[in-house]
């Protein structure tokens, strides 16, 4: 299993560390000494109100306390383990490692990442060469000027006796023709070089846009006001440095786009006056408003004071779309786990789902996820909808009246055992 | 009478110049820009060969390799695909659709004679 390190270390850490005594935060929060130091020892889980309790008595941050980031540095670390062919009970000491040498496992981490990006980036790079139409229309260009200028050059140098006639003709064909191979020549050239600006390597076009989306901390008050206004988009799209592939400014606009029309549908500022008097229950104010769940969700996450994550995925399973929330990790490359409320609607437009979530061996922190899944406006008669599906990842308030899911981020590193949904095995188990 | 070639290609300082090294050996070359009419063209005049490029306007030179493979009265009709697209793939692809010879571009001048003259001699002429 998944060892449960650190957490308990820090609580420790922090309670040495404001002089406080075992006996003394144990009576505050209301729990025996042992028990304390059986957590202070990574011998019991903590998560849920207890961790808020122990966090609020020492004054500081919950998530200082869970592993939280570094939570992602280890599953970095056991896929470079994987990776690398450890073998199983190393691999479990990625937390050992990171705790006790952090700035080794960061660089460690770092080149891990580093190599995905690059793998990525060869792979883009081995597609180009096969599908790129500009590259293989521009090598075509190339390949026949040349095979015009060799037949035609050989003519005249291998016939003795050539007629004036057509030996000028030849010359001007030649003439021609090796303008043209120095053109085209230099413009394929031009578009080698000028490609790596267009595309750099380092990061893929979901990653610019949600740079780009946080930059501007998900909310467009240009937009709020104009409404869908093209030229306001544009304008947004173009003057984001954050945005640097070609690929990333077509899905920030997409983006834009459908945040324009939410607005005009539904201002933020009407959804937070309905919010005062319904709380924050997408359900109900889909109802009250009038409006599609998928529209109020996509607004919620757009509101600071809910903190919420959003995802939404195309009809493939694919993620088009992420605001990422701590805690709830989405995979970089790769699907995520099939067990997400956003997959469950994907084949039930009209269905809302509403789960209390918690993504295992990570921070354990629970999130209220809703999903609705929602059908394209067609765009000719009889053809299958396209669909998206739409999910809102709250932090959770209170706890849980229902049962929890427990879900992955991905297969590869989720512990839950014997799960039914399971793709591949997890490198946590021992099924390394 | 002489023998009859039909050049499909749109490369007109290409075409040129298989017009004068076949015309020297004593070939009527008779040569279109376009795919698109080229099927037809063939079927009236039956030449004794045909060289086909692969990216043609109007229509692809494997279409029209197959549109003429599919006819009977064609099935030996030496044909000669000349293409700047020498990858694998192109020439499985012009295999299978029946190719005589696939010669990637550029070529010698002498290479492209050679397979003319082995193709029309190794092969009965259709009437």
């Amino acid at each position: 299993m998944l060892r449960e390190a650190l957490t308990g270390s820090r609580i420790r850490e922090r309670r040495i560390m404001a002089g406080q005594k075992q006996a003394d935060l144990a009576n505050v929060i209301g729990i025996s000494a042992s028990y304390l130091n059986l957590i202070e020892h990574n011998r019991r889980r903590i998560g849920g109100k207890l961790l808020l309790n122990i966090a609020a008595a020492l004054g500081v941050e919950p998530t200082a306390l869970t592993e939280g980031a570094e939570a992602a540095l280890i599953g970095t670390l056991r896929e470079a383990a994987v990776d690398a062919g450890l073998s199983g009970p190393e691999v479990g000491r990625a937390d050992e490692f990171a705790g006790r040498f952090p700035g080794w496992a960061d660089v460690l981490a770092n080149t891990q990442r580093r190599i995905a990006t690059l793998e990525r980036t060869i792979e883009t790079l081995t597609d180009r060469l096969a599908h790129d139409p500009h590259l293989a229309a521009s090598m075509h260009e190339l390949l026949t000027t040349a095979a015009a200028i060799r037949s035609t050059a050989s003519i005249l140098a291998d016939t003795k006796t050539l007629e004036p006639e057509w030996r000028d003709r030849f010359h001007i064909n030649i003439d021609q023709d090796s303008r043209r191979l120095a053109d085209s020549a230099q413009a394929l050239v031009g578009y080698l070089e000028a490609d790596p600006e267009t595309t750099p390597a380092a990061s893929s076009p979901q990653e610019e846009v949600e740079a780009f989306l946080a930059a501007h901390r998900f909310q467009f008050a240009v937009l709020e006001q104009a409404g869908h206004d093209e030229t306001a988009i544009e304008a947004l799209a173009q003057a984001a440095p954050e945005l640097k592939s070609v690929a990333a400014r077509h899905i920030a606009r997409t983006v834009l786009q459908q945040v324009a029309v939410d607005a005009d549908a539904l201002p933020i500022a009407r959804l937070a006056e309905v919010m005062e008097s319904l709380g924050r229950d997408p359900m109900a104010l889909a109802q009250q408003l009038h409006q599609p769940v998928g529209r109020v969700l996509r607004r919620m996450a757009a509101m600071p004071d809910l903190g919420a994550g959003l995802l939404v995925c195309d009809r493939s399973g694919t993620v088009i779309f992420r605001k990422s929330i701590e805690g709830f990790v989405v995979p970089r490359f790769g699907a995520g786990c099939p067990l997400w409320p956003l997959f469950a609607v994907l084949g039930n437009p009209g269905v809302v789902v509403k789960e209390r979530l918690a993504q295992l061996g990570r921070s354990h922190a629970e999130f209220d996820c809703i999903a609705a899944c929602e059908v394209q406006s067609a765009h000719s008669y009889n053809a299958q909808p396209l669909v998206q599906s739409v999910m809102l990842i709250l932090p959770a308030q209170g706890l849980a009246a229902g049962p929890r899911l427990d879900v992955g981020a991905t297969c590869r590193v989720c512990p839950r055992d014997h799960c039914p949904a399971r793709r591949e095995p997890s490198i946590l188990n021992d099924g390394v | 009478m002489a023998k009859h070639v039909v050049l499909v290609e749109d490369e007109t300082n290409i075409a040129e110049a298989i017009r004068f090294l076949l015309g020297r050996e004593g070939w009527r070359v008779e040569t279109l820009a376009n795919g698109a009419t080229a099927v037809d063209v063939i079927r009236k005049a039956r030449p004794d060969l045909v060289m086909l490029d692969v990216m043609l306007p109007g229509k692809s030179g494997f279409e029209i390799l197959k549109e003429l493979r599919a006819d009977p009265g064609f099935a030996d009709l030496p044909i000669l695909m000349l293409t700047a697209r020498g990858q694998a793939r192109d020439r499985e692809m012009a295999e299978g659709a029946g190719v005589s010879r696939f010669m990637t571009k550029p070529f010698s001048n002498a290479e492209m004679l050679e397979a003319v003259q082995s193709l029309t001699t190794a092969t009965p002429t259709p009437s």
